[in-house]
This record gives structure tokens, C-alpha cells and sequence, in this order.
């Protein structure tokens, strides 16, 4: 694996205090999603997993069709389309419009999207202020991090981190009670949703045959964020679509459930087009950014296609025992967990980390978790194989790597010669170094193998 | 109860826990199965497979096929080599459809040690003792590849002078994961670790398993940790007597 | 284009097309149990209390504003403009301000506002959930900004849950640009996971359920 990686990994594994925090908030959720899966409280649950997946695995197989009746449904309702192919078309677009209405205060709610195509940098490089609305995005854009998890930016972050960052960057005297922090942050976000000219959101869900917008949360700030500004502006990735509004009556039930334990989070908003003549508020312009920034690339592949269905709920993150101890940081974009590890190869190639999809023990928990079924153990064993062959296509690849080959061909040999096989396999386990011994406790290797004291009978 | 069974002991158990397989044939007998074992058996391929080497994973896999595909019931004393065959031989041949068929007429016969027992001989009491508290540990593969849960639970429950008792919290990993434990020393460790928590929690005098290779990381964990829990194989509580 | 060449992309990812047809989308079938009124009632009470928001049942109207006036205890408020609001009285509390038509003004309003005072289209039974449809007659800040809200409700328009929703308004985008299911009082645990409420929305909610 990359040093990089591997020294993330030692760092997260470390950190004591980092370790407690994930744990414990991870742990939490996890124990939510339990409670609120279990059969006695939601019957359904097995259910209502294979319908999602049906619903996404249709919507994905026919994914042209569903984007086109959305964006007619979206212009129906008098917003607008805009199709952008990579992170730089996004911006591009946002810079425009905020030039043309002469916008300088942007107010967003969170949007793994958006940090997906590093879209704060690219509008503060031209001069606009974004300011992230969620606590926990708020926390973190403070403190210049990434996001640590799909739910929960800052859990990372203890009161007293959080007291660190606010003093430093509110300048404003140190407060470290919980309850006081976050009217701190409610009360400097509500000036900046009442005077900001663009609401930016993500999307839950895109609903084709209504053209609206689905945004799920449970602060409120993406409801501020995207009635207070004269223009909303959703970026999302071109999977978030389904065919119908009634389909979210299966998504919505997993949803909230899958990620924190609750029945439905606090507020699902339904957006669909600007304020209507008559309605008293809401945006007066309202436009839907479908990105596609290689979620195309990811489509030809049957097998892995699937990998689109996510809807970000976060209980692969949440019971991943990787997950769960080296922490969101410690990967190598954006996405982190096990759908972290999937999406990442597969957009950026498998050299940007060949060793994330080997970073797994295989043990289904996430599969298990997943609302939408993704398979993601078979995914990161076919990406496995995927950094093998391009290991192998590479001429002068490094030395570790050939020999890892050669010992995988010479082991395949050896277990397809019964008789060498017999021979030479117990000298291997003679000659297994002392260290290799104690870590598995391994004593002396046995006198005879198995086949020997059979023959033995 | 009678039939033939052929033994597919692992690689792991026939170098490295031959006790293991010798236990397994010795509640099979016991039961009145008539045992045999292919001589020629190596391995599943799984440490391939799992390490993306998936061409040199068929040659061991088509090799399987060779020495099993006449046996007429398969039992094996691990759940992820089962697994391997059970569920993950059909990717390797996706685009092979003559083996392809081959996989599918066999592997219906091949079978986790524990689930042969109680679904296939339909056995929850296979006669044993063993006095002493044990804990259970849930190997991956069996748990959520081949949906093993209550089987071992039963067949412990009918040996005598067992009490079991469950781990907390239940269904994690063990941290092995083959070559992962090694690639990822100190993530597998970590895991390892937690694992001996639990299982040490318990006040158990044992833990069980199914799977010999989370019985070794399980080992090598407790030895670190200095704990004086025995891990043992299910089949080796069973033998008991 | 973009829209071209990502239309193209994935037609040629998936084997399709354009303007080839598609099959139907899985079906999926809501169920409608049914209950009865005071069962529904109930239903919405316990489900709004088990997430630490209020709830009170009014017998008729003049109850309900009876309720709403001792609530307010001179805090100020703004009431939306929902006809039932007006049946029950309501916008002429005193210290309730009303019929706001302008956004820009109604937002001031919210803004300086403690309580913000809706009825709601829909409420479901097995959650505790508000629908809440924009329209001439609810707009979206009063049940936004001011740190409390409440909500009252005619027993009348409860639903089972989200699948009678969807049964009975299956495209809300036909009704209202801005459809809002609110389930108990705004709350995060991003610091410590330590639950926090009201940021940013009312932090206080309660829901009245009339007749």
C-alpha cells in the first residue's frame, strides 16, 4: 500500500481519543439501526431491502430515460437543468449564476456531492463566501477539514476541539458546553441564511416523475438554506434518481432508519420548481445540477454497477470494523467506509490507492446493513482482481508485487501436484518464520499432517 | 444414520490442526457415516481468490472439481473454505460454462461441518461432554455467507455439562481475513484484540469456532493477551466424549 | 454539449437507445391498515411525545384556541394564513400576527417571532409526522424560523402513514412547490453526539389535534 495510506492507518490506530469518539458515535448508530431494523419493530425490513434494490437496479438499468422525464418535470415547474460532466462544470455554473445575479453569500446544506467536486475552494477562490449550514459541515469547514463521516462531518471532534476552532476562527472567547456552542453556530448561520442570495443543497433523491427534489435532515438547515435565498441551486450525482414519488414510501422507511435509528429524521422536504404564484415564500429560481464526474464510467460494468444504488445512509460506515477504527480520514477521498472503498477505485482508478480494496477482513457486515443491497464484499474482490491484472500489465512493477505473484502461482502449482503438494507443504510450515508462529499461536508445527495419520488408520 | 462421507479436511487443518480433522471424522463415525479422504485434496483456492489471483485461484478450484466431483456427500471443517466453494467458485467461472455446470452439480453436496450435521444427518445430539463454560464465536463466512447461526447453538446445547454462554457484542469480525491479517498487522491485531475483550467477558473456559482460521488469530490473541481460554474447533467439543 | 454527451454515455453504458422504451418499474404496493379516528389520534400523541414534542387534544375549535392563547402566555407569534387556523380563531389572539402576503415581510416577522403557528395538510399516525404543503395558505418559514412551532390539526386528517400519504397525494409536486414532513422538534448530535435541539429549526413543537 501506498506509505500515505499506511501511515494514516497507524496514526488513526493511535489516537486513543480519535478512537474512543468514532467508536462510540459509530457505535451508537449502529445500535439505532438495530433497534429500529428489528423484526418486531419494522416487519417489512427484509422486505423493503429487496424492493429498494429493484427499484434502484431498474431506475440505473434505464437511467437515461428516468434523467430526461426528470428534467422535463423540473422545467415543467419552471427550474431549470444543468448537466455538468466533471467538478470544474459544477463551479462554472454556480460562478456564472452568481455572477449574473450579482450573489455573494452562498449558504449550503450538506452535500457529499459537492465536497465530492471540491466545490467551497473553487467559489471562495473567485470571491464568494460559502458557508457550510450543517453543524457538523460548519464545524469542519471552520476547522478546514473533510468531512470524517457521511453523517456525522465532525464526530471526530470533541467540545473541546470544537471550543479550540471557535475561538480560533469566530474569534469569540472560549466556550466549551455543548448546548452554548451550537447556539453559537445556530446564531451566526441564521444571519447568514436570512442575508445569503444562493441556497445550495444536495439530493437524497431525484423523483423523475415529479421533478422534484428530495432533501432529508434533521437540523433544518437545508429547509433555510433552500426557502430563505431567492435562488436554489441542488447539486447531485445523476444516480440519485427513482422513477416515482411513491417510491419513496420504501426508500423513506429505510432511510433514516439505516443511518441513525429513527423512524424518519426530523424533516424530508419535497421540492419541486420555484414558489408557485400564490405561495408566499420560497426560492423564485431553482435549479438541479446533475453530475456526472465518472459515475458514467461506472456503468458499462454490470457486476459493479450497483455500486450507484447508495443513498448514503451510512450503516456500512457504522458497523465496519475498519470503518470504525481508522476513521474517515484515513481514506483516500472523500467517500470513506466500505462504500468508500468501492466508489473510490472505481472513479479514480485502482492506482490512486491499490491497497484499499484489500483493506477489509471480508466480513459482510456492511452487505448486511446496506438498504439497497449492494454486494460490496464481491465488489471489492472483483477490484481486487482488477489490481492484480493491471499489477500484472505493468512491466517493471516493484518487487514485492512480482514476488506476491510468483508465490500465488508457485502455491497454485504446488495445489494442483497432489504429490509435491504433500512433500513440500509441511516443509513450508517447517519453515514458517518464529514471528509468523506467535502471531497466529502456532507452537511447534505438528508432528504429522493430517493425511499422514489418516494413511495411518 | 448411514452414508458415505468424504472428507475435505483444508489445507489449513491438514498442515497446521490435523486434531481438528481427525475429530470431525471421528463424530461422522460415530454417527454410522462410512468416511473417506480423497487423497489427492489440496486446497480451495480461497487464498487466491481472496488475494484477486483469479486465474491461479481456477487452476486450484478446477483441481477441487476434479478430486471431489465423484464424492457423493463433502464435508468440510471450515465455513469460509465451504464458502468459497458454495458461492464464490461460480464467479470464478462465470465465463465458463462447461465448469460452470460442473460447480453447480457439486456444490449442493458440499457442506460447513456443523450444517451437515443438523441439516443434512438432521443430528443436534451427537453424544459428547465436555464440562466447562464455552463462548461461541460466529466466523464470518459461516454467519453471512452460509447463514449458519442457530446449528452450532443446538449441537452445543445437547453436549453434556456444557453451559455456553454468548459473546458480547455478538457477530463481530475476528480480524483475519486471510492475508489481510498480515497486510493490515496492526487493523487485524486491534480487531484480535477486542475479540479476546469479549470472549474474556464472558468468563468462558473455551471458545469454539467453526472456522480453524479464525481459531488461529483467535490463538494468537489470547496467548498475547495472556488469557488462559482454550480455542477450539466445534468438532473437537463434539468428539469428546 | 454536456447533456448530449452524458445522455450519450450512459445510453451506451446500459445498451440503449434514445427514446427506447422501458419496462415498468417494480411495483410497490401501499398498504393501508386500517384505524380508526381515536386510534389515529393516538397515534399521532405518542409518536410526537416519544420525540420530546408536546401534544394536547381540543374537543372543537374554540378549545384549541383556548389551548393556543394559554400556550402563548404573551409571547409573540405569527399565525399562518390556513382557513382552519381562522375557524378556530386563532389569528386574532392577541400577540398573533397574520395574513402576512409578502414573503419579505412574513420573514421579518418569523424572524422576531417566538412561536410560529400552521395547521397542516396531513399528519401520520405511526410516526407523529406534519405534511405541510406549501401553498397562498402555509407558507414555509412559520414552521421554520421562530424557535417554536405550533401545529393544530384537525383529527380529520390524519393518515395511517406514508403509504396512505402517497395513496392520497401520490404527486404532491402537482399541489405545491414545496411539500415538508416534519417529525418531532429539529435536533442534531453532530458535537459528542450529544442531541441538541432546535438548530436550526423550532426546537419546540407542538401539535394539537382538534375535534
Amino acid at each position: 500500500m501506498s506509505l500515505e495510506f499506511d501511515r494514516k492507518i497507524h496514526a488513526a490506530l493511535t489516537n486513543r481519543k480519535q478512537q474512543l469518539a468514532i467508536f462510540s458515535a459509530t457505535g451508537k448508530m449502529k445500535e439505532g439501526r438495530e433497534a429500529a431494523t428489528a423484526a418486531s419493530v419494522l416487519p417489512d425490513y427484509q422486505e423493503l431491502r429487496t424492493q429498494a434494490n429493484a427499484l434502484k437496479k431498474h431506475t440505473i438499468d434505464h437511467l437515461d430515460f428516468y434523467l430526461e422525464e426528470f428534467e422535463r418535470n423540473v422545467e415543467a415547474a419552471g427550474g431549470k437543468v444543468i448537466w455538468a460532466k466533471d467538478a470544474t462544470e459544477v463551479a462554472d455554473f454556480v460562478l456564472s449564476l452568481a455572477r449574473e445575479r450579482d450573489a455573494r453569500l452562498i449558504v449550503k446544506s450538506k452535500s457529499m456531492t459537492s465536497e465530492e467536486v471540491d466545490l467551497n475552494e473553487r467559489l471562495e477562490h473567485h470571491g464568494l463566501e460559502a458557508v457550510e449550514t450543517d453543524l457538523g459541515e460548519y464545524i469542519i469547514q471552520l476547522a478546514g477539514e473533510r468531512p470524517f463521516h457521511i453523517v456525522g462531518p465532525a464526530l471526530h471532534k470533541d467540545r473541546y476541539d470544537v471550543a479550540d476552532i471557535f475561538e480560533k476562527r469566530l474569534g469569540i472567547g472560549r466556550e466549551t458546553v455543548i448546548e452554548n456552542q451550537a447556539a453559537i453556530a445556530r446564531a451566526r448561520l441564521r444571519q447568514k441564511f436570512l442575508a445569503a442570495d444562493i441556497g445550495m443543497s444536495g439530493a437524497n433523491f431525484l423523483v423523475a416523475d415529479s421533478g422534484a427534489v428530495v432533501i432529508v435532515e434533521n437540523e433544518g438547515n437545508a429547509r433555510l438554506a433552500t426557502t430563505a435565498p431567492r435562488i436554489h441551486v441542488t447539486v447531485a450525482g445523476i444516480e440519485k434518481v427513482i422513477p416515482r414519488a411513491q417510491d419513496l414510501a420504501v426508500f423513506l422507511k429505510l432511510l433514516a432508519r439505516s443511518a441513525t435509528g429513527q423512524a424518519f429524521s426530523v424533516y424530508t422536504s419535497f421540492l419541486n420548481g420555484p414558489r408557485r404564484p400564490g405561495e408566499i415564500d420560497g426560492p423564485e429560481e431553482f435549479y438541479v445540477v446533475l453530475l456526472d464526474n465518472g459515475r458514467t464510467r461506472l456503468l458499462p460494468d454490470r457486476g459493479k454497477r450497483q455500486s450507484l444504488y447508495c443513498i448514503r445512509c451510512g450503516a456500512c460506515l457504522n458497523t465496519c470494523p475498519v470503518y470504525r477504527r481508522i476513521g474517515g480520514h484515513s481514506y483516500p477521498w472523500v467517500y470513506a467506509g466500505p462504500i468508500g472503498a468501492i466508489l473510490t477505485p472505481q472513479f479514480l482508478g485502482t492506482a490512486h490507492e491499490p491497497a484499499l480494496p484489500f483493506a477489509s477482513s471480508l466480513c459482510g457486515a456492511c452487505a448486511e446493513v446496506c438498504p439497497v443491497k449492494i454486494d460490496i464484499p464481491r465488489i471489492l474482490l472483483e477490484l481486487r482482481s482488477e489490481v492484480r491484472k493491471s499489477e500484472a500489465r505493468e512491466k517493471r512493477g516493484a518487487l514485492r508485487t512480482r514476488a506476491e505473484k510468483l508465490a500465488f502461482r508457485a502455491f497454485a502449482w504446488m495445489a494442483t501436484h497432489p504429490r509435491v503438494y504433500a512433500l513440500a507443504a509441511p516443509i513450508g510450515v517447517a519453515l514458517m518464520p518464529g514471528w509468523l508462529r506467535e502471531r497466529f499461536g502456532l507452537s511447534e508445527p505438528p508432528a504429522r499432517t493430517f493425511r499422514q495419520l489418516w494413511s495411518r488408520r | 444414520m448411514s452414508g458415505r462421507v468424504s472428507l475435505f479436511v483444508t489445507c489449513i487443518v491438514d498442515q497446521l490442526f490435523p486434531e481438528i480433522g481427525l475429530s470431525m471424522a471421528a463424530v461422522l463415525e460415530r454417527l454410522g457415516y462410512k468416511v473417506d479422504f480423497p487423497e489427492r485434496q489440496t486446497c480451495c483456492g480461497q487464498p487466491a481468490f481472496n488475494n484477486g489471483y483469479w486465474a491461479e485461484a481456477r487452476a486450484v478450484a478446477r483441481y477441487f472439481l476434479d478430486t471431489f466431483e465423484g464424492c457423493e456427500t463433502i464435508v468440510a471443517p471450515s465455513g469460509s473454505c465451504t464458502a468459497m466453494v458454495v458461492n464464490h467458485f461460480a464467479e470464478l467461472f462465470r465465463k465458463e460454462p462447461a465448469t460452470l455446470a460442473r460447480v453447480e452439480a457439486l456444490r449442493r453436496r458440499v457442506w460447513e461441518f456443523s450444517a451437515f450435521l443438523t441439516e443434512c444427518a438432521g443430528v443436534e445430539d451427537v453424544g459428547a461432554r465436555f464440562p466447562g463454560v464455552v463462548t461461541f464465536h460466529d466466523g464470518c463466512h459461516a454467519l453471512r455467507e452460509l447463514g449458519i447461526r442457530g446449528g452450532p447453538r443446538r449441537l452445543l446445547a445437547h453436549v453434556r455439562g456444557l453451559e455456553l454462554r454468548e459473546l458480547e457484542p455478538a457477530g463481530e469480525c475476528c480480524g483475519f481475513g486471510g492475508t489481510f491479517a498480515i497486510k493490515f498487522d496492526e487493523l487485524s491485531r486491534d480487531m484480535a484484540a477486542a475479540k479476546v475483550d469479549a470472549i474474556v467477558r464472558t468468563g468462558a473456559d473455551a471458545v469454539v469456532s467453526l472456522d480453524p482460521s479464525c481459531l488461529m488469530q483467535i490463538r494468537g490473541a489470547l496467548a498475547r493477551a495472556g488469557a488462559p481460554v482454550r480455542a477450539l474447533h466445534l468438532a473437537e467439543v463434539l468428539a469428546s466424549a | 454539449m454536456s447533456r448530449e454527451s452524458i445522455l450519450h454515455r450512459v445510453r451506451t453504458a446500459l445498451g440503449r437507445l434514445e427514446g427506447e422504451a422501458i419496462a415498468d418499474p417494480p411495483d410497490v404496493r401501499l398498504s393501508v391498515p386500517a384505524m380508526e379516528r381515536e386510534a389515529r389520534i393516538a397515534g399521532v400523541r405518542r409518536a410526537v411525545e416519544a420525540l420530546a414534542g408536546k401534544t394536547h387534544r381540543a374537543a372543537n375549535a374554540e378549545k384549541a384556541r383556548t389551548l393556543v392563547s394559554d400556550m402563548l402566555a404573551g409571547r409573540s407569534a405569527v399565525a399562518s394564513n390556513a382557513p382552519f387556523l381562522a375557524e378556530c380563531g386563532i389569528p386574532n389572539l392577541p400577540g398573533v400576527a397574520g395574513g402576512f402576503p409578502d414573503g419579505a415581510v412574513l420573514r421579518e416577522a418569523c424572524a422576531s417571532a417566538a412561536v410560529g403557528i400552521t395547521s397542516a395538510d396531513y399528519a401520520l399516525a405511526d410516526t407523529g409526522t406534519l405534511v405541510l404543503l406549501s401553498s397562498r395558505e402555509e407558507a414555509r418559514m412559520i414552521s421554520l424560523l421562530p424557535p417554536a412551532h405550533i401545529a393544530v390539526v384537525p383529527a380529520g386528517r390524519i393518515l395511517t402513514g406514508l403509504d396512505e400519504l402517497f395513496t392520497v397525494l401520490p404527486l404532491p409536486a402537482r399541489s405545491t412547490s414545496s411539500m415538508v414532513m416534519i417529525t418531532g422538534p429539529s435536533r442534531t448530535g453532530d458535537i459528542e453526539m450529544t442531541l441538541v435541539r432546535g438548530v436550526h429549526g423550532p426546537g419546540e413543537l407542538t401539535v394539537i389535534v382538534v375535534g
